[in-house]
C-alpha cells in the first residue's frame, strides 16, 4: 500500500488543523471532541474541550489558567513516548518555546507529518532544547519570518540589562516579559548571571512562576511588587506583563526604567513606539536562520508556515528546492502584541 | 564602535535632558582618544566624512541578499539603514572590529572608488547594532537629539571647566579635540585661541510680549531695526578674514566681494545684507546669492554684499564683551570711522523716549528691509547665548492673506496617514485661482483632523500622493514677506508661510486677489 498524501490525512478547518483518522484538532480555537495542544499559551491552548492530549506541564498550566474549563479529560504525553489513536501515532516532541512546549508528530500509514507549534532552537535553562524530528511535511510557524529578525545571545541583552540597573541604581527596572516562559526565562537567565537579588513581580506573574518551580525550574527569591515599598524596589527588577508597563500599576515604582523582553524589540520604531527605554530582544520564537536552519535539520521535502510572515518564509524554503505553501490558520497572535 | 552604537541606542532610547547628559559624560570619561573626540564631532554635526549614498548602500546589500526578500523586509522596517543593518549576513570569519577613529580616519584618506569596499569590510566586522551606527555615521543621519549644547555641558561635568568656558575655545578647535579633553578634565591647559580665526557663541535675543513692556523702562534701553538678513560674525586679523553665520559655519567663501574690501583687527557682530551703496534690497535678493556651490560674478554684480554692524566682541587682543553695550557702541563707531571700510556700515540707533514712540517705527521698520526692531539694554554686556532680560527682538506683525486650499500631499512620519501639507491660491484676474503657497503647519492636532477629512470629503482629483479640492475653504495665511519669483506661475513667492487661522466660515469668492497681493512686493 503507497503513503497517504499528507494534505489528504491533515485538513485545514476553521476550528485549527484537523487530523482526520484520528479525529483530533491540534490547538483548536474552539472546544472540540479531541484536542492535542503543543503548549500553554492563551492563543493555542483554549478552554472547554473534551479530550486533551498535552504535556503534564502544558496540562498544569491549563488547569491554573481555566480551573474547572481546563478540559474534561486530560491525558498527559510524555516526550518521545508514542501514543496510538486509532491509526494514528502521536508522539510530543520538546519544542523549547516554552515550559511543556511541544511539538507534535503524527504518524499515519508510513507518512509522517510535524506540527512544531511555536518553537525556539536556542538554549532556555526553562525547558529542554527543540529536537528535530525527520518528516515528511513540516508544519512551522514564522513569527519572525524576515532576514531582519536574528535574535543577538540573551545574555549580552541581560547584560544590558543589568549595565542600566547599575548605571542609575536609584531607579526600578520594569521589564515588560509575557507571564508564561518569557518572564521564568527572564528570571533564569539574571539567576545565571549571578543577580541573586530579590525579583519582584506583578500580581499576573506569581502564579505561573510558582507553577514553574514546582516542575523544578530554580527562579531564587521572588517576591510581590504590589507588597513591597518604593524604597525597597529603587535599582530592584520588576517584571510584569507588557500591558502594565503603562499602566497606572506602575506608579508605585521609583522613576522605573522601561524595558521589554520581545523578539520584536529588533526594530527600532516599535520600541520607541511602545516609549521603552530599554529594548531587550529575547524571543521564545526561532529567528530568521532558526527557522530555515530547522527545516534543513528537519529534511522535510516540503514545508508548511502557520502564521507569522508567511510569503518570505515560503519564498526563502522555495529557493531551497523544497515545496512550500501558507495555511490559513485563524487565531494566532503575534508574540507580546 | 561597538561603544559608540551603545551610546547612540542609550541616546535615542532615554528620553530627557539629565538621563542623556549621564550618557553622555559617562562616554566622554570611558572613551580614550581620539574616539571620543570623534563621537563628539560626530553628535555636534562637526565631522566632514566623504558620506556614502543610501544607492551605495542599498548596492552592497543587494549583492548579499536576496531582492524579494530585502524588499519585504525595508517595507517593513521602514528604514534603510536599519534594514541594511539586520540583514547583513554574518559571514565566518570576521575581521577585527574597527575602532570608530579608525572609520574616520579611514574614509578621510581613502578614493571616492574605495569607500564602498571599506564599508563592506567594515559591515563584515560588526553586529548588528555597531553595524547601524556606522550606516548612520557615513549616511550623515546620526539624529539622535542631542543639541552641541547639550554635549558642551556633558564635557564641562568631566572635571571644573564651567560651560562657558567650554563654549569660548570650542570653536578654535577641530576634531578630534584632543586638547579639548585635556583641559576639560584638567590635564591640559586652557587651549590657546586668540591667535586664531575664531568664531565667538553670539548673544540673542528673547522676542517680547507687548504686555511685558510696562516692566521695562525706556531710558534703560536702546533700539535698533531688527534687519531682515543674516546674522554673521566676521573675524579679521590684518587682511585674513573670515565669516560665520550665527551657528559657526564660514560662510565667508561665497561673498568674495565683500571679503576682499576687509582688513583690520576686529571681531564683529552684524547682518549680512545685499544692495546697491549700502541700501538693502530685501531677503529674497540675499537668498540668490546663498547656497550657491561656485559664486557667479553677474549675481554678485547685482545683489553686491555688504555687512551692517551692530556689536563689537574684540579689538585686537582686547575683549570688549564684558563692557555694556553703550561702551562696545562707542567703540565700534570710532573703529568704523576709523577704518573706513566701504561695504561695512553701522547701524543706526533710533531716538525714542517712550514705547509709544517706538510703535510707530516698529510697524514702518525703516521699509521692507527691517522686519522689526531691536531692544537692548544699555549697560548689557556681550553674553554669549540668549540670556534673559538682556536683549529684545520686537517683530513686525506679520503680513495676512486669505486664500483658498487648492491641493493636499499626506505628510512623513506620524504625519504620513494625513493630509498635511496645503498648497493654496487666490483669485487672479481670469477669476480662476493661482497657488501662491505651501503651508505645512500654524494647525493644531485637532484642526489637522478637521482639514484631513475636509480634504477627503472634497477630492475632486488625484495626483499619486496629491490630492487637488474643489475651491471651499478659505485658510487665513500669515507670512513674513513677499517677493518676485518667476518659478511660480503667479510671479510671487511667500517667505515662511503658515496657516493661522483655518476660515471655515468664509466663502472662498471672497478670499483675496493676486493684485492686492502684489501690492506687497518691493518696488
Amino acid at each position: 500500500m503507497s503513503q497517504p498524501a499528507p494534505a489528504d490525512w491533515i485538513k485545514v478547518t476553521p476550528v485549527g488543523l484537523h487530523v482526520v483518522p484520528a479525529d483530533l484538532h491540534v490547538d483548536p480555537v474552539r472546544p472540540v471532541a479531541r484536542a492535542a495542544i503543543t503548549h500553554g499559551h492563551g492563543d493555542h491552548a483554549r478552554p472547554g474541550h473534551d479530550a486533551v492530549l498535552a504535556t503534564a506541564e502544558t496540562l498544569a498550566i491549563m488547569k491554573a489558567r481555566f480551573a474547572d474549563d481546563s478540559g474534561r479529560q486530560p491525558q498527559a504525553a510524555r516526550y518521545g513516548e508514542p501514543i496510538r489513536l486509532g491509526e494514528v501515532e502521536v508522539t510530543f516532541m520538546p519544542a523549547g518555546h516554552v515550559l511543556g512546549s511541544a511539538q507534535i508528530l503524527f504518524e499515519y500509514r508510513g507518512s509522517r507529518v510535524v506540527v512544531s507549534g511555536d518553537y525556539k532552537r536556542r538554549r532556555d535553562p526553562t525547558c529542554p532544547p527543540f529536537e528535530p524530528v525527520a518528516c515528511d511535511v513540516f508544519i512551522t510557524e514564522a513569527t519572525f519570518g524576515l532576514p531582519v529578525f536574528r535574535h543577538p545571545d540573551d545574555r549580552d541583552e541581560i547584560a544590558k540589562l543589568l549595565a542600566a540597573r547599575d548605571r542609575e541604581p536609584e531607579r526600578a527596572i520594569l521589564v515588560g516579559a509575557y507571564a508564561l516562559g518569557k518572564c521564568q526565562r527572564v528570571i533564569a537567565l539574571l539567576r545565571e548571571a549571578g543577580h541573586d537579588a530579590p525579583i519582584y513581580l506583578h500580581g499576573a506573574q506569581e502564579a505561573l512562576c510558582r507553577l514553574y518551580e514546582s516542575f523544578g525550574v530554580a527562579l531564587g527569591p521572588l517576591r510581590s511588587a504590589t507588597e513591597a515599598t518604593k524604597a525597597e524596589l529603587a535599582g530592584a527588577i520588576v517584571l510584569a506583563p507588557p500591558g502594565a508597563t503603562a499602566d497606572r500599576w506602575m506608579r508605585r515604582l521609583p522613576d522605573p526604567v522601561t524595558a521589554v523582553a520581545s523578539g520584536w524589540m529588533r526594530i527600532r520604531q516599535r520600541a520607541k513606539q511602545r516609549g521603552v527605554e530599554l529594548p531587550l530582544v529575547i524571543s521564545d520564537h526561532a529567528d530568521w536562520d532558526e527557522l530555515l536552519q530547522t527545516v534543513e535539520d528537519v529534511n522535510a521535502p516540503e514545508v508548511w508556515v502557520t502564521h507569522g510572515r508567511e510569503e518570505a518564509l515560503i519564498h526563502a524554503v522555495t529557493l531551497t528546492g523544497r515545496r512550500a505553501r501558507a495555511l490559513a490558520l485563524v487565531g494566532f497572535d503575534e508574540e507580546g502584541q | 564602535m561597538k561603544a559608540f552604537a551603545e551610546l547612540l541606542d542609550g541616546l535615542v532610547y532615554t528620553p530627557g535632558r539629565e538621563a542623556k547628559l549621564r550618557r553622555l559624560t559617562a562616554y566622554f570619561r570611558d572613551t580614550p582618544d581620539p574616539d571620543r573626540g570623534y563621537a563628539l564631532a560626530a553628535l555636534t554635526g562637526n565631522l566632514s566624512l566623504k558620506t556614502a549614498k543610501p544607492a551605495m548602500i542599498r548596492q552592497l546589500v543587494a549583492e548579499r541578499v536576496d531582492p524579494i526578500l530585502f524588499g519585504w523586509s525595508y517595507d517593513y522596517v521602514g528604514d534603510l539603514a536599519e534594514t541594511c543593518a539586520l540583514i547583513w549576513p554574518t559571514v565566518a570569519e570576521p575581521a577585527q572590529t574597527p575602532r570608530l577613529a579608525r572609520v574616520i580616519e579611514d574614509l578621510q584618506a581613502a578614493h571616492r572608488a574605495e569607500v564602498p569596499g571599506l564599508i563592506a569590510r567594515w559591515l563584515d566586522s560588526l553586529d548588528a547594532g555597531p553595524r547601524y551606527a556606522l550606516l548612520k555615521l557615513v549616511t550623515g543621519g546620526l539624529r539622535v537629539g542631542v543639541s552641541a549644547g547639550l554635549a558642551k555641558t556633558a564635557l564641562a561635568r568631566l572635571g571644573a571647566v564651567p560651560p562657558e568656558e567650554i563654549e569660548e575655545v570650542w570653536h578654535a578647535l577641530a576634531p578630534p579635540y584632543e586638547a579639548l579633553f585635556a583641559y576639560a578634565e584638567g590635564r591640559g591647559p586652557r587651549p590657546d585661541t586668540t591667535e586664531k580665526l575664531t568664531f565667538r557663541a553670539p548673544m540673542l535675543a528673547h522676542p517680547i510680549d507687548e504686555d511685558e513692556f510696562a516692566a521695562l523702562d525706556p531710558a534703560d534701553f536702546r533700539a535698533e531695526w531688527k534687519w531682515d538678513g543674516i546674522r554673521v560674525q566676521l573675524v579679521l586679523r590684518g587682511h585674513e578674514v573670515r565669516m560665520f553665520s550665527r551657528t559657526g559655519e564660514d560662510v565667508g567663501p561665497a561673498f568674495p566681494d565683500l571679503l576682499e574690501t576687509l582688513h583690520g583687527e576686529a571681531t564683529l557682530d552684524g547682518e549680512l545684507l545685499v544692495g546697491e551703496a549700502l541700501s538693502p534690497s530685501g531677503f529674497a535678493d540675499l537668498q540668490q546669492r546663498l547656497n550657491r556651490k561656485t559664486v557667479d560674478r553677474a549675481l554678485m554684480q547685482r545683489y553686491p554684499a555688504f555687512m551692517r554692524v551692530y556689536d563689537i566682541l574684540f579689538e585686537g587682543s582686547e575683549d570688549l564683551r564684558p563692557l555694556p553695550f553703550d561702551a562696545r557702541r562707542e567703540r565700534l563707531a570710532a573703529w568704523i570711522g576709523r577704518t573706513a571700510l566701504p561695504r561695512l556700515d553701522l547701524s543706526p540707533l533710533i531716538a525714542f523716549s517712550s514705547w509709544d514712540d517706538l510703535v510707530d517705527h516698529r510697524l514702518s521698520s525703516g521699509a521692507s528691509a527691517a522686519e522689526g526692531l531691536m531692544l537692548k539694554r544699555r549697560d548689557s554686556p556681550y553674553v554669549a547665548g540668549r540670556p534673559k532680560g538682556l536683549w529684545y527682538k520686537w517683530k513686525r506683525d506679520p503680513h495676512l492673506v486669505d486664500a483658498v486650499l487648492m491641493y493636499a500631499q499626506r505628510g512623513h512620519g506620524k504625519r504620513s496617514s494625513f493630509y498635511s501639507d496645503f498648497t493654496f491660491g487666490v483669485w487672479a484676474d481670469d477669476d480662476a485661482l493661482v497657488p501662491v503657497g505651501k503651508a505645512y503647519f500654524g494647525f493644531t492636532d485637532a484642526e489637522l483632523v478637521e482639514l484631513d477629512k475636509w480634504v477627503r470629503n472634497n477630492t475632486v482629483n488625484r495626483f499619486g500622493p496629491v490630492r487637488e479640492v474643489r475651491a471651499g475653504l478659505v485658510l487665513e495665511i500669515a507670512f513674513e514677506g513677499l517677493a518676485r519669483s518667476n518659478r511660480h506661475k503667479s510671479g510671487v513667492a511667500m517667505r515662511f508661510p503658515r496657516i493661522s487661522r483655518i476660515r471655515w466660515d468664509k466663502p472662498p469668492a471672497e478670499a483675496d486677489r493676486l493684485e492686492a497681493l502684489s501690492r506687497l512686493l518691493p518696488p
